[in-house]
Parts: C-alpha cells; sequence; structure tokens
C-alpha cells in the first residue's frame, strides 16, 4: 500500500479538488442562469420580432388578440420602483447621516438590530401590509384609488430597501477620511455645513453605487408587487391604479397552466431576459463606481 | 470682532451676541435641530411600521391558530382550511437545502480563502459569486424550473424547491463563510503547519472549529431567509393545493410562504385572515430559527475560552 507521506498527499490532492469543484459550482449557475434564459429567449424571438417588443404599446400575450410590447410591464416596473426609492433614498440617506455623525453609541446599538430586522423579513409580508394596510388606509385620502395600485407596493418596497440603503450609504460616508471633516472645521463650517460641503461629496461614489444597488433590488422584487400592484399591464404612470411589473407577470404566468414549449411559455423567459439583463447592468455599474471611488482614497 | 463677522462661524456667532452678552458656545444652528427632529422622526417612523408589520400579522391572524389548523390540509372552506401540508414542507425544504447547500458553501469558501491562488479561475468564481447575489429570486425559479424540473427530470418536487433554494442563499453562505474564517488568527495555521500538519489537517482541526460559530450564524441567517422565499418555489409551479404531508424528497409540496400567498390571492377576507396566521406561523420559524443562531453562537464561543 502506499506509505504514509505518499497517502497524505494524495488526500491533499483530492481534498483540493473536491473544493474547488464546489467553488466551480458558482460558475456553472450563472452559466446556467444565462443558457436557460438565452435558449428560451431565441425560443421567443423565433415567432416575435423585436420591434414588436420594443415598438407596440400592449401586452396581451395570454389573449386570443397577443400584442407583445413589452412596454406596459416596463412602465409597472419603473413606476414602483421609483416610488420606492423615492421613499427610501432621502430617509435612507438621512438615517446614515444621523448614525454615522450624530447617534450616541447607545443609539447606534440599539438602530442596527431594528434595521436588520426590517430588511430580514419576509417579503410576503410587506405584500401582507400593503394590500391589507396600507391600501385601505390610502383610500380614505384618494377615494379613487383601485384596490390594486402601485403606491402602496411602492411604499411597501421603499421600507423594505430603507435598511439596505441607510446601511451601504453609512459605509460610504463612513469611509470619508477625518481629514476632509477636519478641513471644514478648521475653514469654519458648521456641523451641517461641513456634512454637505465636505463630507457628502466626497461620499457620493459610494451613495450613487447604494442607490443604484436598492434600484436593482426593487426592479428584481416579485412578491410585494405580484400581491399588492395587480396584474393588469397597462401602460400608464398613475400610482393610484394598478400596475403588472415584469416580476408579477412571471409569477402570474407561472401560476396558470402554461403548457410547456408553448409562445406564452417563452414570453415568461424573454421578460425574465430582460429583467436579468437590466438588473445584471445595474449591479455592474455599481460595482465600477465603488471600485473607481476607492481607488479616490488610496 | 471683525474676523468673527468674516468667517461664517454659526456657533461663534450664536455666542457673542449683539452687546456682547455670552451664549452657552455649543448651541446648535437652527438647521441642526431641524435635521436631527427630521432624522429622529423617521428613525422613530421605522420603528413603528416595524411594530405595526407585525403587530397586524398577529392580530388579524391570532384567532386561526388552533390545533386544527395546523394539522388540516387547505380547503375551499376557509374554516377548515389548515397549513399542515404547507409546514411540513417548509420543514422538508429547510433540511434539504441545508443538506445541500451547507457543505457546498463552506467547501467553497474554505477553497477560496484557505487554497485558492491569485489566478483567472478564482477571480472568475469571485465575480460569479458577487453576480449571483444580485440576481432576483423569480430567475433561480426559472433556472430550477428548467434544470431541476425538466432537464433533470425531479418535477415538482421538494428536491426541486430544496435544489434551486441552495442555489439562490449559495451566495450569501459563501461570503459570510468567508468573512468567518478571515477572523481567524493566522497563527492558528501557522502554527499547526510548524507542527507538521497538512494544510487539510490544519484546517479541519483548526481553522475551521475557530471559525464555527460566525459561519453557524452566517448560514442560519441565510436558511431562515430561505424559507421566507416565495418567488422562486411559485416561479418552480410549486403547487398550492397540495393534499399530502411530504413522504419523499420527490413528492410534490407546498411551503408557508406560497400557502399564504395563495390565500391572500382571493378576494373573501376569510382567507386573509388564515394568510395571517400562515405568515405568523412563518414568522416563528425564523425567529426559533434566528434564537438558535445566537445560542449556538454563545455555546460555540463559550467553548473557546
Amino acid at each position: 500500500m502506499l506509505c504514509r507521506a505518499k497517502r497524505s498527499k494524495l488526500t491533499e490532492k483530492v481534498v483540493e479538488g473536491v473544493l474547488a469543484l464546489t467553488s466551480s459550482i458558482s460558475i456553472l449557475t450563472t452559466l446556467g442562469i444565462i443558457a436557460v434564459l438565452s435558449v428560451e429567449s431565441v425560443l421567443f424571438f423565433r415567432e416575435v420580432s423585436l420591434s414588436q417588443l420594443l415598438f407596440d404599446t400592449q401586452w396581451t400575450p395570454l389573449f386570443l388578440d397577443k400584442h407583445f410590447g413589452i412596454w406596459p410591464l416596463i412602465a409597472g416596473t419603473v413606476l414602483t420602483s421609483a416610488i420606492a426609492l423615492a421613499l427610501s433614498v432621502p430617509a435612507g440617506l438621512i438615517i446614515a447621516i444621523y448614525v454615522s455623525e450624530f447617534a450616541h453609541e447607545r443609539t447606534r446599538k440599539f438602530l442596527k438590530p431594528v434595521l436588520e430586522l426590517l430588511a430580514g423579513i419576509p417579503t410576503i409580508v410587506y405584500g401582507y401590509f400593503a394590500l391589507l394596510v396600507i391600501t385601505p388606509v390610502l383610500q380614505h385620502i384618494f377615494p379613487e384609488m383601485g384596490s390594486f395600485n402601485a403606491l402602496s407596493a411602492g411604499i411597501a418596497m421603499g421600507i423594505m430597501i430603507l435598511p439596505m440603503m441607510a446601511s451601504l450609504s453609512e459605509d460610504a460616508i463612513y469611509t470619508v477620511p477625518r481629514s476632509l471633516r477636519e478641513g471644514a472645521y478648521a475653514l469654519g463650517a458648521s456641523k451641517l455645513q461641513m456634512i454637505l460641503g465636505a463630507v457628502l461629496p466626497g461620499a457620493v461614489g459610494g451613495i450613487t453605487a447604494a442607490v443604484i444597488l436598492s434600484a436593482a433590488r426593487a426592479i428584481g422584487e416579485t412578491m410585494i408587487v405580484a400581491i399588492a400592484a395587480g396584474q393588469q399591464p397597462l401602460l400608464h404612470f398613475d400610482p393610484l391604479q394598478p400596475v403588472e411589473t415584469m416580476t408579477a407577470y412571471i409569477v402570474q404566468v407561472s401560476m396558470g397552466d402554461t403548457p410547456h414549449g408553448t409562445l406564452e411559455y417563452h414570453t415568461l423567459f424573454a421578460v425574465a431576459m430582460m429583467l436579468f439583463l437590466l438588473t445584471m447592468i445595474l449591479n455592474v455599474i455599481s460595482l465600477l463606481i465603488r471600485e473607481r471611488f476607492q481607488r479616490m482614497y488610496r | 470682532m471683525r474676523l468673527a463677522q468674516e468667517c461664517n462661524m454659526s456657533s461663534v456667532n450664536s455666542f457673542v451676541q449683539r452687546e456682547g452678552t455670552v451664549r452657552p458656545v455649543l448651541a446648535r444652528p437652527w438647521s441642526e435641530v431641524a435635521f436631527l427632529f427630521l432624522a429622529r422622526f423617521i428613525i422613530i417612523s421605522a420603528l413603528f411600521v416595524l411594530i405595526l408589520l407585525v403587530g397586524n400579522v398577529v392580530y388579524d391572524g391570532f384567532s386561526r391558530l388552533t390545533w386544527g389548523f395546523f394539522t388540516s390540509f387547505p380547503s375551499r372552506k376557509a374554516e377548515n382550511a389548515g397549513i399542515l401540508a404547507a409546514w411540513t414542507g417548509s420543514v422538508w425544504l429547510l433540511l434539504l437545502t441545508v443538506f445541500f447547500a451547507l457543505p457546498i458553501g463552506v467547501g467553497a469558501a474554505v477553497y477560496l480563502e484557505e487554497y485558492a491562488r491569485k489566478n483567472r479561475f478564482t477571480r472568475l468564481v469571485e465575480v460569479c459569486i458577487a453576480n449571483l447575489a444580485g440576481v432576483p429570486s423569480v430567475i433561480y425559479g426559472l433556472l430550477g424550473l428548467q434544470v431541476f424540473v425538466r432537464a433533470l427530470g425531479f418535477e415538482r418536487s421538494v428536491l426541486s424547491g430544496a435544489l434551486t433554494l441552495s442555489l439562490l442563499v449559495l451566495p450569501i453562505i459563501i461570503m459570510a463563510s468567508r468573512e468567518a474564517l478571515k477572523t481567524v488568527p493566522k497563527g492558528y495555521r501557522e502554527g499547526a503547519l510548524a507542527l507538521g500538519a497538512t494544510k487539510w489537517q490544519t484546517t479541519y482541526t483548526q481553522v475551521l472549529p475557530a471559525a464555527l460559530p460566525g459561519i453557524a450564524t452566517g448560514c442560519i441567517l441565510a436558511f431562515s431567509r430561505a424559507i421566507g422565499e416565495t418567488a422562486p418555489l411559485v416561479t418552480l409551479g410549486a403547487l398550492t393545493y397540495v393534499a399530502r404531508v411530504p413522504d419523499s424528497p420527490f413528492a410534490p409540496f407546498t411551503a408557508l410562504p406560497i400557502q399564504a400567498f395563495n390565500w391572500l390571492s382571493r378576494p373573501q377576507t376569510e382567507f386573509h385572515v388564515n394568510a395571517a396566521a400562515a405568515i405568523m406561523v412563518l414568522l416563528s420559524f425564523m425567529i426559533a430559527l434566528n434564537l438558535l443562531a445566537i445560542a449556538l453562537r454563545a455555546k460555540f464561543q463559550k467553548r473557546q475560552r
């Protein structure tokens, strides 16, 4: 048999091989996603031209009169995400500034778990909240609001994204060097002037990356919009009326009995491909901004 | 005097008043007071919303939490519908996901931290992990649909669901485990190697046990997120009307979030109450997992003393 030294060398090689294999699962997953989306999208584009996708203004692939314009879904996604960002970006930024510049240690210790808790709540709970709490309350203020609408979903999404925005912005603010702050004070600035004039411009790269990441998260969110925003792909920007997002459409078709291999089935993957590209581009842009921003302070 | 007038030192201005009377040096300008008020208001609102979120669900669903609710299957009548299939499905999903994701995730983290050299392969793996963390969960569902349900022929079983969820949480586990491994002091590894241990012996006997609290916490948080995921399972095609407890990994299944979603999609309020109760059970699962994480971390840290 192999002597002990040779046996442990063999063991080492085997172990390293197995562990390398486990790491390669991430590569396989990425390739798998790209392959699956591409193959089915190609099948979709065999029957529907790109110009139909881009220039039609109705999305009715499940009806008899089929239209394949992607804009209603994109409008739905953009509307709900914009509302979510309008809520979470200012609030998250203010919380980040407060926590890094003003708060006591006690407040920070208390706030961190609270924000983590908010971030950890399953999205279906936010969907429940949006449908059964936010919508009825808002219907008192806006009587013409539909029971499915973009505003409630957007607000719930904004609350969900708030911790992420606050945490990422706080990281960005934290990396601004002390010399910048002290320089501002030395020039006679008040605390707020120092923050607005030195810290925020210094952290603008990280904060922009945070906004883009939060946007990507909002775009990819499924359950809140599927439950509360409705499943009618209408092309409009009225927050009080129902919309359908790309993600909600995917859920809608998946829950139905769409047979495998049909055109309707392929629309799933065409929409998913657009969603994937959109979030991927946003994530890459945010990564590039962060890397460029980090280089500034080396 | 002229210096104070030229500089925009509002705090100095605030103490050098017109007749030369002195106010406290650290008086805040009103803009700062306004900002602090706004910030505190936002924080209190966030806290309020958190309490409202959970409290509302508890208030709505509490009445439905009877023994019958836990031991019945879904039904057309809201009073008779229960979550037996759902909670057993969630448990099955959780166990299978741990079975797949834990070894692969920790293994990959160990490879990246301890073994990998700075070559193209390593860089590619890291790029992929970072990208996968940002992919929306529905897309994992579609991947699972094509690969596990169709190509590998597992049909719409717990196995397909668990494999899909494993892929979903893998990036989180890898990142959390890497962080835990990074905190192990270099001395542990160098000492073991100096005593003649091989790389694997070092890793297995010194580094991994030292990193275990961090890895355990990270993993449990990842899994607690996994059981709350609805979108990938719905996209997989997990049926919402399942009236059986899974008896094998190849059995069809439903899960707590899917059942809640199904009930929530119905217009009748009685079903909404059921949804609230199902959500309460789901949240309790997650709280239990998080408490387990805290307990495990405390236990491991005590052992290391």
